[in-house]
């Protein structure tokens, strides 16, 4: 069966990818945007169009909802997508890039981690997460001091080797990295990391996945549809994969494991 | 034989690896490595001669300073605990300005953060051996002092355990059993009188009430919000039992204690014994008063436990599957050796960030961008003045004809000269030679030997003061006696020293 399209059409889905591109606008605040994504909703042949202008474009478009609006992502080697080694540009050069670029990634992962504790809340589309930076770095330093008990309790020692620095295990870097520091004008110091984390938070809040809610614990903010839906369908499977590949495999069940923790010092 | 066999055994159980005790050992010995440190570097400061302050000693009492602040929640912020320290310091070095005790007390405190690293840590590198016979050499990553963010937004210190260990020694005890001990103890005190120290060990069994109180409250919190978060299968009837059990045994030992104190506080003679009794009796009083919030607390816990179960069975059964993000990548990733764990981290980040939209600038407004005037800075920093610049002065006081002229008058292998000979000779080839000569002898006086040998210099001029003055128009002091010594820079020093000039 072959459709034809009108000029129009080809307007109004350039049209919807391009409200998709401003992450901040919804589709309940604009009447064009809204009717466009009903149409998308109920014209097969006006989504199958959307969808191959976006991949002309570099896109892939995860979802199309009142809710969220039009989500898209962008497919590798194109001119949409971030660049880590950008994003981690302000890195010194005589730090480990990787490093730097692995703490940036993992603090990314744990702001996804705290939004969506249970698996379940990542699947209900209602579900309204809440994270602020004292609570990131927290989930990440609790985590790491679970994986240095363990360590320490193995049989054999697993202390770094000196002379093969890639090989160190990535809990040890962020644990090692001072969580805050005072500067001489009295800011918070960007490379310690809760600095990382109030940066992370304020960019996924400008990509329009995150909404400021207070400025408690270092920053408090809570999770937009939008962000639900681009670490559902995109960034856990992308990064499962990956793990997948390295022979790293664990199955959950729908309870999740991040736990209230006790503190033990007294 | 059967001895022989006790001896063995019992050799296992003392030292069951004794590689692994050379690691401890080297590990503990590391951590006092930046003490020693500060106390090696301090004659290289330049901003004051501070030979006379025992860094090590200032180091030690910092990271009191820091302990001793550190309650439940925060610690001391730089100011205070450098305040803290100046005393200290000035009992070191009173002669010197406060200024400088600040700035000592500044120093040591940023030492013992080690600011200037981005890990704001210590690293020591140890060797061991491994299970196959190799000898690996491996890091040890410590601090001493770490800073932290009060909730208020403020940074504030504190010490770690590193730091303690080295302060105060072995503090590797357990909980539970300094809990016992404390008990124990406490009996002990008391039958001997000395209450002060029981003040102490009550204080310290109540700290342990507080904390199931807390362990508690955490696990009904997390109960409110998802009752599969917490175990109640297991886990929280364990942390009901144990903390009734630390109630139980409490009530009984702080009942028999306040009976014995309000006993011995009512019959003391001595105002000040019944004063601390008196005291005691109020701390142990609040302890119970303590055990029994905490048991009422651990009462109700079942009954939040059922309430929050059927209230949340209504929700509803996942609709779809998804990847718990804490478990299956969070934890993951963070095992991962470092090469390993770029590309998963990166693979999130791409996917979980979004799209950017390149800015592109069309022709038009590109055009008008370059053909802006560049801001007038005065509207933002006010005038700038003009800097008048006048031409260098003449820096080569001497040419270099009186240079070489000077090389050559001073070139003294065999015997030494008198410094007015010289000048003379010199004022007969050139006026002027005569001051470089002076200078040049002046600066011979005491030379640095060490620094000539560092530079490879071959010669070096060497100037003695015998007490004969200096008979001259020009110049005054004494009449130096002149000599060129070789420098044997193989033996790294000299064969000829100012004595042998003399």
């Amino acid at each position: 069966m072959s459709t034809t399209h009108s000029s129009a059409d080809a307007e109004a889905a350039a049209r919807l990818i391009s409200f998709g591109m401003r992450p901040k606008l919804l589709p309940g605040r604009d009447v064009v945007y809204g009717e466009l994504v009903r149409r998308y909703a109920e014209d097969s042949a006006f989504k199958k169009l959307t969808n191959a202008v976006a991949a002309g474009l570099g896109l892939m478009v995860l979802e199309v909802s009142a809710q969220a609006g039009a989500v898209l992502a962008a497919t590798d080697e194109s001119i949409f997508e971030i660049k880590m080694d950008s994003y981690a540009r302000q890195s010194k050069i005589r730090e480990r890039r990787d490093t730097e670029k692995v703490l940036h990634g993992l603090i990314h992962l744990a702001t996804a981690a705290l939004g969506y504790p249970r698996p379940d809340d990542l699947a209900n589309d209602t579900y309204i997460g809440r994270v602020s930076v004292e609570q990131v770095d927290g989930v990440v330093r609790e985590a790491c001091r679970i994986l240095d008990e363990r360590a320490a309790s193995a049989e054999h020692n697993s202390d770094p080797l000196a002379d093969a620095p890639e090989l160190e295990q990535a809990w040890r870097a962020y644990a090692r990295r001072p969580a805050a520091a005072a500067t001489k004008d009295g800011r918070l110091a960007s490379d310690t990391t809760r600095g990382m984390v109030a940066r992370a938070l304020r960019f996924l809040a400008e990509q329009g996945f995150l909404v400021p809610v207070s400025a408690e614990q270092g920053g408090t903010y809570r999770t937009t549809p939008r962000y639900q839906v681009q670490v559902r369908e995109l960034a856990a499977d992308a990064a499962f994969d990956e793990l997948l590949s390295l022979g790293v495999v664990s199955v959950a069940d729908g309870a999740g494991t991040l736990r209230a923790t006790s503190s033990d010092t007294l | 034989m059967a001895p022989l066999v006790f001896g063995a055994v019992r050799g296992d159980e003392v030292s069951p690896d004794p590689d692994e005790g050379l690691a401890r050992r080297l590990k503990a010995l590391a951590c006092t490595a930046p003490l020693h440190d500060l106390d090696a570097r301090k004659a290289k400061l330049d901003w004051a001669d501070a030979t006379v302050y025992q860094m090590a000693e200032i180091a030690l009492h910092t990271i009191d300073q820091v302990t001793i602040a550190m309650d439940f929640d925060t610690g001391a912020d730089h100011e205070q605990v450098v305040n803290r320290l100046l005393p200290f310091i000035a009992a070191q070095a009173p002669g010197r300005g406060i200024a400088e005790h600040t700035r000592v007390a500044r120093w040591v405190l940023d030492n013992l953060i080690n600011v200037g690293t981005t890990d704001r840590g210590f690293r020591r590198v140890y060797g061991s051996v491994g299970p196959d016979g190799t000898y690996r050499r491996r890091a040890f990553d410590f601090k001493l002092l770490v800073e932290l963010a009060a909730p208020s937004g403020e940074v504030y210190l504190r010490a770690t355990d590193e730091a303690i260990n080295v302060l105060v020694g072995a503090l590797d005890t357990d909980v539970e059993s300094a809990q016992i001990a404390a008990e124990v103890k406490l009996e002990n005190l008391i039958s001997r009188g000395r209450l002060a120290d029981a003040k102490l060990a009550a204080e310290q069994a109540r700290y342990r009430t507080v904390q199931y109180g807390e362990t508690l409250r955490a696990k009904l919190d997390a109960t409110r919000r998802d009752v599969r978060s917490v175990d109640w299968e297991r886990e929280v009837p364990e942390l009901l039992d144990s903390a009734l059990a630390h109630i139980e045994s409490r009530f009984r030992a702080e009942t028999a204690i306040l009976k014995n104190i309000t006993a011995a506080r009512d019959e003391a003679e001595d105002p000040d014994h019944k004063r601390r009794a008196a005291e005691l009796v109020e701390i142990v009083a609040e302890c119970i008063r303590r055990h029994t919030q905490l048991q009422s607390r651990l009462q109700a816990a079942g009954a939040v436990f059922r309430a929050e179960q059927d209230r949340q069975q209504f929700s509803g059964p996942p609709q779809r599957a998804a990847i718990d993000l804490f478990g299956q990548l969070l934890t993951p990733a963070l095992e991962l050796p470092l090469a390993d764990a770029v590309a998963p981290t990166r693979a999130f980040f791409h996917a979980a960030t979004g799209i950017t939209v390149p800015t592109v600038p069309s022709l038009p407004s590109l055009v008008s961008l370059l053909l802006r005037p560049a801001p007038e800075r005065e509207q933002v920093v006010g005038e700038i003045p003009e800097p008048e610049l006048m031409p260098a002065d003449e820096t080569d006081s001497y040419t270099n004809e009186q240079w070489r002229q000077a090389d050559h008058l001073l070139d003294l292998p065999e015997v030494p000269r008198r410094l007015s000979g010289l000048l003379a000779e010199a004022r007969d080839t050139d006026p002027g030679l005569a001051r470089l000569v002076a200078l040049r002898a002046l600066h011979a006086y005491g030379p640095e030997v060490g620094g000539a040998v560092r530079q490879g210099e071959r010669h070096v001029l060497l100037a003695f003061d015998d007490g004969t003055p200096l008979d001259d128009a020009e110049f005054g002091g004494a009449d130096l006696l002149l000599t060129t010594a070789v420098l044997d820079t193989g033996a790294g020093g000299t064969d000829t020293d100012a004595e042998e000039v003399a």
